[in-house]
């Protein structure tokens, strides 16, 4: 648009440029407005976010320059240690049981004609869910008998009451189930989308050769799966490494949990930021977070690129 | 003996037992998968003195938690909120990552392969990272508790402009160059020619911007302190703390939350389906 202005304002000079000439200006038009949102929204952030953890900065006093001191201060704090073995027992569960179940019910639902659409749309539902919404669902099912749905069922088959939410042991696990919940029915799409693209005549070609079901899916299925694969791995990997709204929310009489054991890093560094104000510390955690998913996303490239 | 077995095989293997094994093993895992939305909307519809009653259909439905908590008026605002930023954002990112996929796509200059690596680096940094350098942002500007507040660290994503890249790089440059000789600016090109071209690229962005923003819950619970401003899931988040254990209330809150979308995906079931493996596959 403002190309046009530039045209009308300076007629002659416009008719004067050539084809080419014309084209990059009208190119660098297009790209004024994001060229300018990404260098203040994006990179401008980005390198404040590691100058900021850096200082002191907190809502009393300007922020003043300190180092490393944030990062030392992290090393130091038992907290962190137990955040970080939280956020990867997200992952390290979240991971891979999300990835198996979604892949046993697409491997199935692709054969399946009857309903199939019907049925796709039931796994798929969840993850069109609100997460703040469902972890309070999930909150409900958890609660202690008259009203906990879980614990109700348990106890008409006569099978002991579990504390869920109030146990350091259960707590983690029972906030991972709604969030690996929420992403199966993706999961699911993705997969099938997936096998669709293996073409008909690799499966044909192995029927008559002899091959197993069992062996089709090992020797072709997987193999040439590993793209959807990776793409989903890597994923579902930052997903889980960056749950937040379903901890927050299940919880939120005492985000974290009971002795912080369901906090994950997003949750200390909302606290961190928001609750004691400790912005210089809560960047150098923010930068800290940064890299682990740096170093999960680097890993998988690798692993990708290996195939 | 063996010529008898072999008989009834045939009709057997027309029948599949596996796949009707298979069937109903997948439909029970799909009814299992919907059971807490079936609860949650049951529970949205009894009053108090039913909700320890966990009967999925309930025994008197009622839509009184419905009028309750409609009328006190802050949901229809949290409501409007989450609508008018998802939308704002949703329309931004299908102007700009669009135009800028297609510059990308199919302009010829100096600089486009950096600016092309730059925008894609930026998949590379986590939103929470940015998120206090955003929050500094806000308030000096005064953006903290306003729309533009909650919108603007999403008017652009690198995810759309590398999916409508991906589009764009498919349709052919003839296209294009016949209109340049009818005499068309290439604004008018790229919005009359090329964008219909990409249509499902574009619902499918439109899908995946408009139920991120609407499920979003970090940044708008940062940026807004009034309750006014909340979106429907920071404001439900507040809501539910407030109700402590009236769960008939929180369970209609987040159907209230939850429907909005979920009626959306029984209206255009194909093409959210067919949106979330195109930008799977290509994204």
């Amino acid at each position: 648009m403002s190309a046009t202005g530039t045209e009308a304002a300076a007629g002659g000079l416009w008719s004067r440029l050539s084809l080419s000439q014309k084209q990059v200006l009208w190119a660098w038009a297009f790209l004024a407005v994001p060229v300018l949102f990404y260098t203040v929204i994006r990179f401008w952030p980005t390198v404040q976010a590691f100058y900021l953890s850096a200082t002191d900065w907190n809502v009393m006093r300007p922020a003043s320059y300190v180092g490393f001191e944030n990062y030392r201060r992290l090393w130091s704090d038992p907290l962190f240690w137990q955040v970080f073995r939280n956020t990867f027992a997200y992952l390290l569960l979240g991971t891979p049981i999300s990835l198996l179940l979604s892949f046993v019910v697409a491997y199935y639902l692709d054969r399946v004609r009857f309903m199939h659409s019907f049925i796709r749309a039931l796994y798929f539902l969840p993850f069109l869910t609100t997460a703040a919404a469902m972890a309070w669902v999930w909150r409900w099912f958890y609660q202690p008998v008259p009203i906990g749905v879980i614990n109700d069922i348990l106890a008409t088959f006569g099978l002991p009451q579990q504390p869920f939410l109030r146990s350091t042991t259960q707590a983690l696990p029972a906030v991972l189930a709604p969030a690996i919940w929420a992403g199966l029915g993706f999961q699911i799409i993705i997969f099938l989308a997936g096998l669709r693209a293996i073409p008909s005549t690799y499966y044909e070609a192995a029927r008559i050769d002899g091959l197993s079901e069992g062996a089709i899916l090992r020797k072709i299925t997987i193999p040439l799966l590993k793209p959807t694969l990776v793409f989903l791995v890597v994923f579902s990997s930052i997903g889980f490494l960056r749950i937040f709204d379903q901890v927050y929310n299940i919880n939120s009489n005492d985000p974290g949990g009971p002795l912080n054991s369901t906090k994950p890093l997003v949750l200390m560094i909302y606290q961190t930021a928001f609750s004691s104000y400790e912005m210089g510390y809560a960047a150098a955690q923010t930068v800290v977070l940064f890299l682990i998913l740096l170093v999960i996303s680097l890993v998988q490239l690798r692993i990708m690129r290996d195939r | 003996m063996a010529a008898a077995q072999s008989l009834p095989a045939l009709p057997m293997s027309k029948v599949k037992p596996g796949r009707v094994v298979a069937w109903t093993l997948l439909f029970i895992g799909g009814v299992i998968m919907v059971t807490p939305l079936l609860f949650m909307l049951s529970t949205s519809l009894k009053d108090a003195s039913q909700v320890y009653d966990l009967r999925i259909v309930p025994a008197a439905p009622t839509l009184e938690n419905y009028w309750q908590i409609l009328g006190d008026g802050r949901f229809l605002r949290w409501l409007a909120n989450s609508t008018i930023v998802a939308l704002s954002v949703t329309v931004s990112n299908v102007f700009f990552d669009s135009l800028v996929g297609y510059t990308l796509a199919k302009f010829r200059f100096r600089g486009r392969y950096i600016v092309f690596v730059a925008i894609l680096s930026t998949l590379m940094i986590p939103t929470e990272m940015l998120v206090l350098p955003w929050y500094l942002m806000a308030s000096q500007f005064g953006w903290l508790d306003s729309y533009w507040g909650i919108m603007f660290p999403g008017m652009m994503t690198a995810f759309g402009t590398f999916l409508m890249k991906q589009f764009f790089e498919g349709v052919p440059d003839d296209f294009l160059e016949a209109a340049r000789i009818d005499g068309l600016n290439e604004f008018t090109i790229w919005w009359k020619i090329a964008l219909p071209l990409v249509t499902p690229a574009l619902s499918a962005l439109a899908i995946f911007t408009f139920l991120g923003n609407w499920t979003a819950f970090f940044w708008p619970l940062i940026v807004t302190t009034s309750a006014e401003l909340y979106t429907l899931p920071v404001g439900l988040s507040s809501f539910a703390v407030e109700q402590s254990i009236q769960w008939e209330k929180i369970m209609t809150g987040a159907s209230i939350a939850t429907l909005p979308t979920l009626i959306i995906f029984l209206f255009l079931q194909r093409y959210i389906v067919r949106g979330v493996m195109l930008a799977g596959l290509k994204g």
